[in-house]
């Protein structure tokens, strides 16, 4: 069995702070916002850069590969029928102390192996672009 | 010891006087307002007063919050069901979790607001499910049009199927299978501890004997959790009375001593984000508890730690330093540790995962029970002095030290 989503997806209410995050996928790139002082990225996105506070926030593509921090086969049938699906954390290579919550797609539950490298694949759903990720091997 | 060594901890002022509980059970069909109505009145009984004397009051997690038969009733609601007259009142569900409302009530005795004060935690929601169906956090079915959408922290769980405490706590849980070895069985011993100290507890809503087969050939929820790693919904109300510790020669019963507090949020307040992907506040809290007495964990005879899911009381026993950090997997791993005859007696009403999600607070009803030494057949043997309670769970977390005397 290959992993896919969950069956039904929740949706984020866009706001003047999260639009670009959650359309960024548009043109299939993952972007976060960057202090241009001090060059953390920052998320969730945030009025200041919480580390040195500077106003200079602007949102920036990054490589879309990161890191498999860890991850649950989520079985328990939330509606009824549906079929597992693999909930995630995945560290950003540009950053590793930002993480997202994700879904892990396209792999066999079994290969799953904490710190195994992946990319980001969106999936449109109405005007949102979900960051979704899958196995990075085979150079993709 | 304290920031401010030349005063004892404020909170030390306190004692528990009282404790209450409802009827507890999977679907009472009672109101939470009748349940938490019985067990306030059994506290205030219990501690010897009358509700005249009640001039405080507070609960977590306040009005309307989460799912149905979440919250609870609220502090206004109570109020005017027992006609009290109040000096100091409050509802809410930010700070460190669940106990957060007891210690909001140590301070205000401190601090001279109020002299006993009925803290209550209400859950219904074995009821509610029954009417409305099970919900995950944020409810259930729709896709992406029609259906409320999210904002805050949710916002960054919700649209991944993340729908649930156990989905959030079962990435804590692979992780320390990475990065310290956890194994089922491990893991399981919360559950088989919980489990055999629920049958001395008539009271707890399982009660039948679970074994390790059992446990291993339940179905899963959520990798690595099965469901004996995940608390039941019960319907039930816990109430407590904190009063201000010169009653403390005047109480019916032996009164528990308030020690120290725990209340620390140092690391980023969210389940993805936190640096230390095992721990999470307890760590925290942990810390700053510790930061408050002379006491140590060696001190501590008994202990009630959060259990909604089983991992939570491994990371509870690392943070509070009854092991070492990764190292409660072997430290529970043959059961004796943490049997009622063991160096460190855990649980031992059932925890939620036996006793049924009381919340929190079923866990520090239990740890003056024990203080009292009116556990009966489940009372811990040697005559307990100090008792941990924690409460919560991922970037929610407080604790509590109780003695037997001051």
């Amino acid at each position: 069995m290959t992993a896919d989503g969950p069956p039904f997806r929740l949706l984020p209410r866009l706001d003047a702070d999260n639009r670009f995050f959650w359309t960024s996928g548009a043109d299939g790139r993952l972007r976060f916002l960057r202090c241009r002082a001090c060059e953390s990225f920052v998320h969730p996105p945030a009025p200041r850069c919480p580390q040195c506070l500077s106003e200079y926030l602007t949102p920036e593509a990054v490589s879309g590969r990161g890191v498999l921090e860890s991850f649950t086969l989520n079985v328990q049938q939330w509606v009824p029928g549906a079929d597992p699906y693999i909930v995630a954390w995945v560290s950003i290579d540009e950053q590793s102390d930002v993480r997202l919550t994700t879904n892990l797609v396209g792999v066999e539950p079994d290969d799953v192996r904490i710190g195994m490298a992946v990319k980001v694949t969106f999936e449109h759903d109405d005007d949102v672009y979900l960051p979704l990720f899958r196995p990075a091997g085979g150079g993709a | 010891m304290s920031p401010h060594p030349s005063e004892a901890p404020l909170e030390r002022r306190s004692i528990i006087s009282g404790i209450g509980q409802s009827d507890i059970g999977r679907r009472l069909g009672r109101s939470d307002l009748d349940l938490t109505v019985q067990a306030a009145l059994a506290a205030i009984a219990d501690a010897g007063l009358t509700r005249d004397d009640i001039d405080g009051l507070a609960t977590y997690p306040g009005m309307g919050a989460g799912t149905p038969g979440f919250a609870g009733p609220s502090t206004p609601e109570v109020q005017d069901a027992l006609r009290l007259q109040l000096n100091w009142h409050d509802g809410g569900g930010e700070g460190p979790a669940q106990i957060r409302a007891v210690i909001a009530a140590c301070i205000a005795v401190g601090a001279g607001l109020a002299k006993h004060v009925l803290v209550y935690r209400t859950v219904s929601e074995s009821t509610a499910q029954g009417e409305g169906g099970r919900a995950g956090i944020g409810g259930s079915g729709g896709g992406g049009r029609g259906v409320p959408r999210f904002s805050g922290f949710l916002q960054w769980s919700l649209p991944f199927g993340a729908v649930s405490a156990a989905n959030w706590i079962a990435l804590v849980g692979q992780r320390r299978v990475h990065e310290f070895g956890l194994t089922r069985e491990q893991l399981g011993q919360i559950a088989l501890n919980g489990r055999r100290n629920a049958a001395l507890n008539p009271h707890a809503v399982y009660r039948d004997p679970l074994t390790m087969a059992d446990y291993l050939a339940a179905r899963m929820v959520s990798t690595p959790l099965c469901l004996f790693d995940c608390d039941a919904p019960c319907d039930g109300a816990t109430a407590v009375i904190v009063s201000h510790a010169d009653y403390a020669g005047d109480t019916p019963h032996p009164a528990a001593h308030v020690n120290a507090v725990g209340t620390a949020l140092r690391g980023r307040p969210s389940w993805d984000q936190f640096d230390d992907m095992t721990s999470m506040a307890a760590r925290d809290a942990a810390a700053s508890m510790w930061e408050r007495t002379e006491l140590t964990p060696a001190d501590v005879d008994v202990a009630q730690l959060y259990d909604g899911f089983s991992v939570l009381a491994l990371v509870w026993l690392e943070a509070l330093g009854f092991c070492g950090r990764g190292e409660s997997g072997p430290f529970i791993e043959d059961g004796t540790t943490i049997a009622r005859d063991g160096s460190l007696p855990l649980n031992t009403a059932g925890g939620q995962l036996s006793g049924g999600r009381l919340h929190g607070f079923g866990l520090l009803h239990e740890a003056v029970v024990q203080l009292r030494g009116e556990g009966g057949e489940r009372q811990v043997p040697g005559h307990p002095e100090v008792a941990a309670v924690a409460n919560g769970g991922g970037p929610i977390a407080g604790s509590m030290l109780l003695t037997r005397h001051r």
